[in-house]
């Protein structure tokens, strides 16, 4: 364990965020997707982002990964070539940035997958993106990465049709943490998995995101989720952060009210 | 002999304006889809409607037109469109591709190696090469435009996880110059270097589609491929059995239901142009002086 924390700690440069967001708003006409959200995200940490159905979580993270365009405030990546706003950077370079730095992993395996390709087309996909030419060491990083997520080196040829959702989100998993990117967007990894496929799969997050030293978003409703792979926590309403700080300081003595619900809300077995 | 009851080469003159505009535009950024305002054309969609559009457009009553289907001179669509233009437009037609100034091809290049000076025009059906991966039009024109182009090599490489080899034998992508990739139409793979470097002008027409591209004479094209799995022309492993040419690329024919079957070049004025001159394949029947 402590030879683990090292490397990652000698990867990281833990003093200055990997992902500051200034201000950020959007609206939708009159309605409010998400209003004034600031933090700062540092490299190795995972944020947890809860809130209900409608709170501005997704619209949060669409912003961030730049899949839409925020009505006012910075974004501000911590790229190889120093910090730069991903809200005025040009197209071009923040999709080449979402296909080698970012991952989004989304919460309908079937939206982040390419369904008609095989398992091993969709791992690959992001190492010819960015310039792999060679058959044989991609099919040998493919299945390196399939078996990283659980997934047998047999059904490398099969579409993602033929898997089940669970082994679909692994794979969706792989597929996007293949070019080792430094942060990763999530949005309800978990959702729509049964418990015990759901533990397994944040059981394998958890070790990737250690292991590989990522900084994550995750997006999610689910307070166990959060319990289990966030350092920080962020409580969303209406579009506004209504509390955030540490995971179990949230979580086990929430302040504001509406946190308050949401962890009274939470059914004990 | 022309039907005066149409403009020349059927198009009205304001239509062929437009759509040299698109051919203007294509030759100037070679491998680039040009949208135009393509026409009804008396014919139906898949039988070559955008190059019918492209050949009207570049057509003077001075040119010499050849008309091929999948190589030969003497198929439905070749005789179709022939005979077209030369109801519309009165212009000489000619089966030899030396002395075409305009040939129209559907899915073959000739063997006959082509000159400065003329032009060929292919029918495509489908213009964008990555169609059958990203079905959003928006977004391929997205990945064109920021050369985003990963995803043709995923094609190639579902190819050979498949079946062991780049398995694609016809309408193999290509890039152009270094820039676009593009779809040269149907054509077998084997007609692919072809399109790298030669003299003719080629101009791509997809009426269905909307879209005119063009290749300026001594145009870069290179067929894509992976460094462990190059890119390579095939074709039958024969020769003609018209005209035993061992370079050309062949049709199987199937002779009988008992298993008979020949090879014979695809490109007809090539084959009989061999077997005028004397050349003989294994079922060849020897060609008398003078006509038989």
């Amino acid at each position: 364990m402590g030879a683990v924390d090292l490397s990652i700690w000698a990867k990281v440069n833990a003093d200055k965020p990997l992902l500051s967001v200034q201000g950020l708003s959007k609206n939708y006409g009159s309605r409010i997707g998400c209003a004034d959200v600031s933090f700062d995200l540092f490299p190795g940490e995972v944020l947890g982002i809860v809130g209900e159905s409608g709170s501005g979580k997704s619209t949060l993270l669409s912003c961030l990964a730049g899949h839409l365009a925020p009505d006012t405030g910075r974004v501000i990546f911590e790229t190889a070539q120093g910090p730069r706003d991903t809200v005025t950077m040009v197209e071009a370079e923040r999709r080449k940035m979402a296909r080698t730095d970012w991952a989004f992993v989304h919460q309908n395996p079937r939206d982040g997958l390419r369904m008609g390709v095989s398992a091993g087309g969709n791992v690959g996909e992001r190492l010819m993106a960015v310039g792999a030419r060679h058959y044989g060491d991609i099919r040998a990083t493919a299945v390196d990465w399939l078996g990283r997520v659980e997934i047998a080196a047999d059904r490398i040829d099969d579409r993602p049709r033929a898997f089940s959702g669970g082994m679909q989100q692994r794979l969706q998993i792989a597929r996007n943490l293949v070019t080792a990117p430094r942060l990763v967007f999530m949005d309800e990894p978990t959702g729509g998995l049964d418990v015990s496929v759901q533990a397994r799969l944040l059981d394998l997050l958890r070790g990737l995101v250690r292991e590989m030293g990522l900084s994550a978003i995750i997006v999610t409703h689910d307070l166990a989720v959060v319990r289990l792979l966030a350092d920080r926590l962020m409580v969303m309403k209406g579009g506004h952060v209504v509390e955030q700080g540490l995971t179990d300081q949230v979580l086990d003595d929430p302040q504001h009210s509406y946190t308050q619900l949401l962890v009274s809300s939470v059914l004990q077995v | 002999m022309s039907d005066q009851a149409y403009n020349f080469a059927y198009l009205d003159e304001q239509t062929k304006r437009m759509i040299r505009r698109a051919i203007l535009k294509g030759v100037a950024v070679p491998g680039y889809q040009v949208p135009f305002a393509s026409r009804e054309m008396p014919m139906p969609y898949g039988w070559g409607t955008g190059g019918v559009q492209v050949t009207a457009a570049c057509l003077t009553p001075d040119d010499t037109l050849k008309v091929i289907d999948q190589g030969a001179d003497d198929t439905t669509n070749a005789v179709s469109i022939r005979k077209f233009f030369q109801r519309t437009a009165g212009v000489a037609v000619t089966e030899a591709t030396a002395d075409a100034t305009l040939i129209q091809t559907r899915h073959r290049i000739p063997e006959a190696a082509l000159t400065t000076g003329q032009i060929l025009v292919y029918q495509v059906p489908i213009p964008e090469p990555l169609r059958f991966l990203e079905p959003r039009e928006t977004e391929t024109r997205k990945m064109h435009e920021l050369e985003e182009y990963g995803l043709i090599h995923v094609k190639l490489y579902e190819d050979i996880a498949r079946h062991g080899t780049i398995a694609t034998s016809y309408a193999y992508p290509v890039k152009v110059e270094g820039r676009y990739v593009m779809d040269p139409s149907p054509i077998p793979k084997f007609d692919n270097p072809k399109l790298s470097n030669s003299p003719a002008l080629q101009l791509f027409g997809a009426g269905r589609e909307q879209r005119i591209y063009a290749l300026p004479p001594f145009t870069h094209v290179v067929s894509l491929d992976f460094d462990d799995h190059p890119f390579e022309p095939s074709k039958a492993p024969h020769d003609c059995d018209l005209c035993g040419a061992g370079e050309s690329y062949l049709d199987e024919v199937i002779t009988d239901d008992q298993g008979g079957r020949m090879f014979v070049c695809s490109d007809t004025d090539f084959c009989r142009t061999r077997c005028e001159a004397g050349h003989l394949g294994a079922l060849g029947v020897p060609v008398l002086k003078g006509g038989a």
